[in-house]
C-alpha cells in the first residue's frame, strides 16, 4: 500500500482517481491545485503524486517543479495527467521534474497498470 | 479489476455544466482586441477539464467538439490569435451548443447533430481564418511501407543519463517493463562507474546492453521508455530471421550500433499505421458505451457545502447527548427530577428544531445559479433588439429552495424579455423622453420577513393603462363602463389569453402569457404582483416561501374538521357584524373591507362539512386571504393558532385535490389538510349557482 497525492481541480477526474486507487489498497490524499497539494506535501510525504496540468491557482507543472526541489521529494514519482495534444507540455513537465505522464482519456485499468509499474 | 466509470458521470456533467458557466461569464466579460490573461485562462481551463472529462468518461463528440474550442482559445491566451468579435460570437454559440451535447448525453433530451456540426464548421471557420500559416500537415508516417521482413526480437542498448533517478525513474522499472515483454538476456556494463571518491549516490552509472527475445512490437519498447526519453540514450536494433546466425555467432551488439548517434533515432517501423487502428477501434468501443450510458436515467443530485454537513453532523451529536440524557432520566424517574426533565424535553426542542434548519439549509442553494444565465440573455437580445441595455443584479447569494431554483427560471426568462422587448424603449425614444441612452433592468434578489423576494425592475415605458383597457374590453374580460384603479387594470396582464403585443415577434409573445407565469409561481406556493407607472418603468414582485417543504401555517377549524392556511396568504382575520354583508348579483355574498367589497367564502360549503358552529357570519371568523392578485374573505369557526408545518404531499400518498395542495401531520397525530387558496377561489367561481342557492336559503 501506498499513499498517492491526487491533485485534480475536476471533481470528477479527482474522484475516479481516488477511486480506482482506493479500491487498489492504496492511500488517496485529494487536492484540487497545486497551492492544496503542495501544502500537504510539504507536512506529510507521499509515495507518489499524480497531478493534472492545467489547474487554477498553481499548475501541474509548477507543482512538479515545486516539489522536485523539496529534498524529501528528489526521488519521488511525479505522474502529470496530460491529453494527447500537448507534447510541449510534457516537454514542460519532463523539464520541470516529471517522472512521467498518463494520458488523457485513460481508463481505471490503464491508471492502475502505470502506478503498478511505477511503485514496482 | 473493472471499474464502472458511469458512477462519474453525474459529477462529470454537474462541473461541466458549472465550467459552462464559467466560460459564457468569461466571454461575456471579454473585449476585442484586449485579452485579460487571467479570464481567458479560466475559460481555457475550463474547455480544457470539459474536454478531458469528456474523453474519460466515453462522451467522445463532446472531447473532440471541444478540442477545436480549446484550440482556439490557447491561441487567443498565447496572443497567437486576435480576440475579435466573430470568435467571441462562435464561441459563446459553441457553449451553448455544448451545453446541448451535454445535456444530450446526460440523458434529457435529444441532439441536433446538424447543429453541432454546423457549429463544428463556424468554428473551424475562425480556426482556420488565418492564410498566411499553411495547414498543419497531420500525418506524416504515412510513407512507411513495410519491407516484410519478420522481426524475432530486439537488440537495446539502454544507457540511463546520471540524472535519469532525479526524475523519480528508476532503471529497475523499466528493465522489469521489458521483462514484462518475453524473455531476455541482461548484461549491466560498469564501464562509467567513476572512482569511488566521486561517487554520487544520485545519479546513474550504469548501462545495459539488452537481447529481448520476442517479436514485439516497436511501439510496446517505444512505451516503456516513453517517460525517459530524453534522460538516456538508447538503441533499439530489430534482429531479423535471416540474421539468427549473427546473434547466434554471439557478435558484439555493440559494434552494430557504434555509428548511431547517442539519442535515439532508429529508422521508423512499418508499425504505426495500427496505432491509429487502434486508436479507432477505442473510439468505436466508447461509443457503444456512450450510448448505453446516455440511456440510463439521470438521477437528480445535490452538491452541498461542506460546512452545512458539518453543521449537521454536529447537529445529530448534539441531539444524540439528550437523547441519551433523557433515557438516563427515564431509567428510575422520580417527582423530583421533573425539572430536568423538562429542561431535556426543552433541549430536545431546540435540537430538533436547529436540525431541522440546518437540514433544510442543504436543500438550499444561491440564486446565482439561475442569475447567471441572463447577462448573455441581455447582451445577446439587446444586440438583436438594437436597444441599449445594462443589466444590474443584487443578492444572487440569496439562498432559495433547489426546487425554487429548478423551476423559477423559465418564469424569470420570461419576465426580462418581457422588460427587453416591451418595457425598455429604443435609444432614440429614451433620449426624446429625457432619460439616458441606456436602460436599466435590474435583477434584485433578498429576504423580507419569511418569504424570498425576487424583483426584475426597468426604467422603461410602464404599462400602457389605456391599451390594457381596450384590449381588456375587447377580449370581454371586463365591462366598457367598469371602473376600475390602474393597479387593477394592471392585474389583468395575468389573465390568461391576455396580451397585448401588437405583434408576435420571437421574443416574447410566443404563447407564453403572464397566466403562465403566475400559474408557475403560485405552484411554487408564491405570489406575483406588478407595479407600473407610465413613463416610468415597471417592477414585478416574486414572493416565494423561504423552502417548499415546510410552511409558515395559521390552523383553524370548521366543525371537527382542522386546516391550515398558508400565512404568507393571510392578510388578516376579523370577525364581520351581519349588516356588513351584502349581496351582489353574479357574485354572492360580498362583504365591505375599508373600501373593497370582497367576496364572502364559506369553507364548510366548500368542502362540505357538517356541524359546524359558524352558520351565521357572527358567529365564525373572517380569514381575508390573498391569492392570484384576488381577495377573499374565508369563514372558519376559530383561528386555533400558528404553526410551522411539514407538507406532505397529497399526490404522492392520494391524488389531486382542487384546493388543496397538501397535509401535514399535527402534534397530536392527526393529519389536517393545507388549503391552496388560489384553488379555493377557482373552486367558488366555479359554483355560483351553490352560492346562490344557499344565500336564499
Amino acid at each position: 500500500m501506498a499513499s498517492i497525492l491526487a491533485v485534480d481541480d475536476s471533481a470528477s477526474m479527482r474522484q475516479m482517481v481516488a477511486f480506482t486507487l482506493k479500491g487498489a489498497g492504496h492511500q488517496v490524499i485529494e487536492a484540487s491545485d497545486g497551492v492544496e497539494a503542495l501544502q500537504y506535501a510539504r507536512r506529510q510525504g507521499v509515495n507518489l503524486v499524480i497531478t493534472d496540468v492545467n489547474m487554477p491557482n498553481m499548475d501541474g507543472i509548477s507543482l512538479i517543479k515545486a516539489l522536485r526541489s523539496l529534498p524529501s521529494y528528489k526521488f519521488t514519482p511525479l505522474l502529470m495527467l496530460t491529453t494527447e495534444s500537448s507534447p510541449e507540455k510534457k516537454q514542460q513537465g519532463k523539464a520541470a521534474g516529471a517522472t512521467g505522464w498518463i494520458v488523457k482519456p485513460f481508463n481505471p485499468e490503464q491508471l492502475l497498470n502505470t502506478i503498478n509499474k511505477v511503485l514496482g | 479489476m473493472t471499474i464502472d466509470i458511469s458512477q462519474f458521470h453525474q459529477v462529470f456533467f454537474e462541473e461541466s455544466f458549472e465550467g459552462l458557466e464559467i466560460m459564457e461569464s468569461g466571454l461575456l466579460n471579454m473585449d476585442p482586441g484586449e485579452v485579460d490573461a487571467e479570464e481567458i485562462n479560466a475559460i481555457f481551463r475550463a474547455a480544457h477539464s470539459i474536454k478531458g472529462g469528456s474523453a474519460t468518461f466515453g462522451f467522445n463528440d463532446i472531447a473532440a467538439f471541444t478540442h477545436i474550442m480549446e484550440t482556439l482559445l490557447d491561441e487567443m491566451r498565447d496572443g497567437r490569435r486576435q480576440v475579435t468579435d466573430k470568435a467571441l460570437e462562435v464561441l459563446l454559440r459553441s457553449v451553448d451548443v455544448l451545453r446541448e451535447m451535454l445535456t444530450a448525453s446526460n440523458g434529457s433530451g435529444g441532439l441536433d447533430e446538424g447543429l453541432v456540426k454546423g457549429q463544428l464548421q463556424e468554428l473551424e471557420a475562425v480556426l482556420n481564418d488565418r492564410s498566411d500559416e499553411p495547414a498543419s500537415g497531420s500525418d506524416s508516417d504515412a510513407g512507411a511501407v513495410s519491407t516484410a521482413r519478420e522481426v524475432i526480437g530486439w537488440h537495446l542498448v539502454f544507457r540511463p543519463l546520471p540524472r535519469m533517478m532525479q526524475t523519480g525513474n528508476d532503471p529497475l522499472r523499466i528493465l522489469r517493463e521489458l521483462a514484462s515483454l518475453g524473455d531476455m538476456e541482461v548484461e549491466g556494463d560498469i564501464s562509467l562507474l567513476p572512482v569511488f571518491a566521486q561517487f554520487d549516490p544520485e545519479e546513474c552509472y550504469l548501462s545495459w546492453n539488452i537481447h529481448l527475445k520476442a517479436g514485439v512490437d516497436r511501439l510496446q519498447i517505444d512505451e516503456v521508455f516513453d517517460w525517459v526519453e530524453d534522460e538516456c540514450d538508447l538503441a533499439v536494433i530489430p534482429l531479423y530471421a535471416d540474421a539468427r546466425e549473427l546473434i547466434a555467432a554471439g557478435e558484439p551488439a555493440k559494434d552494430i550500433i557504434a555509428d548511431l548517434p547517442s539519442t535515439m533515432t532508429v529508422a521508423e517501423e512499418p508499425n504505426r499505421p495500427d496505432r491509429r487502428k487502434n486508436s479507432d477501434r477505442r473510439k468505436a468501443d466508447r461509443r457503444v458505451e456512450q450510448r448505453r450510458a446516455s440511456a440510463a436515467p439521470a438521477s437528480s443530485s445535490i452538491r452541498v457545502d461542506i460546512t452545512k454537513i458539518d453543521a449537521l453532523i454536529n447537529m445529530v451529536g448534539e441531539l444524540v447527548i439528550t437523547q441519551s440524557m433523557l433515557s438516563m432520566l427515564s431509567g428510575n424517574f422520580h417527582m423530583g427530577q421533573v425539572d430536568r426533565l423538562r429542561d431535556g424535553l426543552a433541549q430536545l426542542e431546540r435540537h430538533t428544531r436547529e436540525m431541522q434548519e440546518s437540514v433544510m439549509q442543504i436543500r438550499m442553494l444561491p440564486i446565482s445559479f439561475t442569475f447567471s444565465r441572463f447577462p448573455r440573455l441581455v447582451h445577446d437580445l439587446s444586440t438583436q433588439m438594437g436597444k441599449k441595455i445594462e443589466l444590474r443584479m443584487s443578492g444572487e447569494n440569496t439562498e432559495v429552495d433547489k426546487t425554487v431554483i429548478e423551476k423559477i427560471g423559465d418564469p424569470l426568462v420570461h419576465l426580462v424579455r418581457n422588460s427587453l422587448d416591451h418595457g425598455i424603449e429604443m435609444p432614440d425614444q429614451r433620449v426624446a423622453a429625457g432619460k439616458p441612452e441606456t436602460g436599466v433592468v435590474e435583477l434584485n434578489a433578498f429576504h423580507n420577513g419569511g418569504s424570498i423576494v425576487i424583483e426584475i425592475r426597468d426604467d422603461g415605458k410602464g404599462l400602457d393603462s389605456d391599451r390594457i383597457r381596450r384590449k381588456a374590453i375587447e377580449k370581454g374580460l371586463i365591462e366598457e363602463s367598469a371602473k376600475m384603479s390602474d393597479q387593477q387594470l394592471h392585474e389583468l396582464i395575468f389573465q390568461p389569453g391576455f396580451s397585448t403585443a401588437d405583434k408576435v415577434n420571437d421574443l416574447s409573445g410566443r404563447g407564453v402569457g403572464m397566466d403562465v407565469v403566475r400559474r408557475n409561481i403560485n405552484e411554487l406556493g408564491g405570489n406575483i404582483e406588478i407595479e407600473s407607472e407610465s413613463g416610468r418603468g415597471s417592477a414585478i414582485i416574486i414572493r416565494l416561501p423561504l423552502t417548499l417543504a415546510i410552511l409558515d401555517g395559521q390552523i383553524i377549524s370548521v366543525g371537527d374538521e382542522i386546516y391550515i392556511v398558508p400565512l404568507i396568504s393571510i392578510i388578516e382575520s376579523l370577525q364581520v357584524r351581519p349588516d356588513g354583508i351584502n349581496l351582489v348579483a353574479g357574485r354572492g355574498e360580498v362583504f365591505k373591507l375599508r373600501d373593497e367589497y370582497l367576496p364572502v367564502v364559506r369553507l364548510h360549503e366548500v368542502f362540505g362539512i357538517e356541524g359546524n358552529r359558524a352558520q351565521d357570519l357572527k358567529d365564525g371568523l373572517l380569514v381575508v386571504v390573498e391569492g392570484d392578485g384576488r381577495r377573499c374573505g374565508i369563514l372558519v369557526d376559530d383561528l386555533i393558532g400558528q404553526q410551522q408545518v411539514v407538507i406532505k404531499s397529497l399526490e404522492a400518498n392520494y391524488g389531486r385535490v382542487e384546493g388543496v395542495s397538501g397535509a401535514t401531520i399535527l402534534g397530536d397525530g392527526s393529519v389536517a389538510l393545507i388549503l391552496d387558496i388560489p384553488g379555493i377561489m377557482r373552486l367558488t367561481n366555479q359554483l355560483p349557482e351553490l352560492q346562490l342557492v344557499k344565500r336564499t336559503a
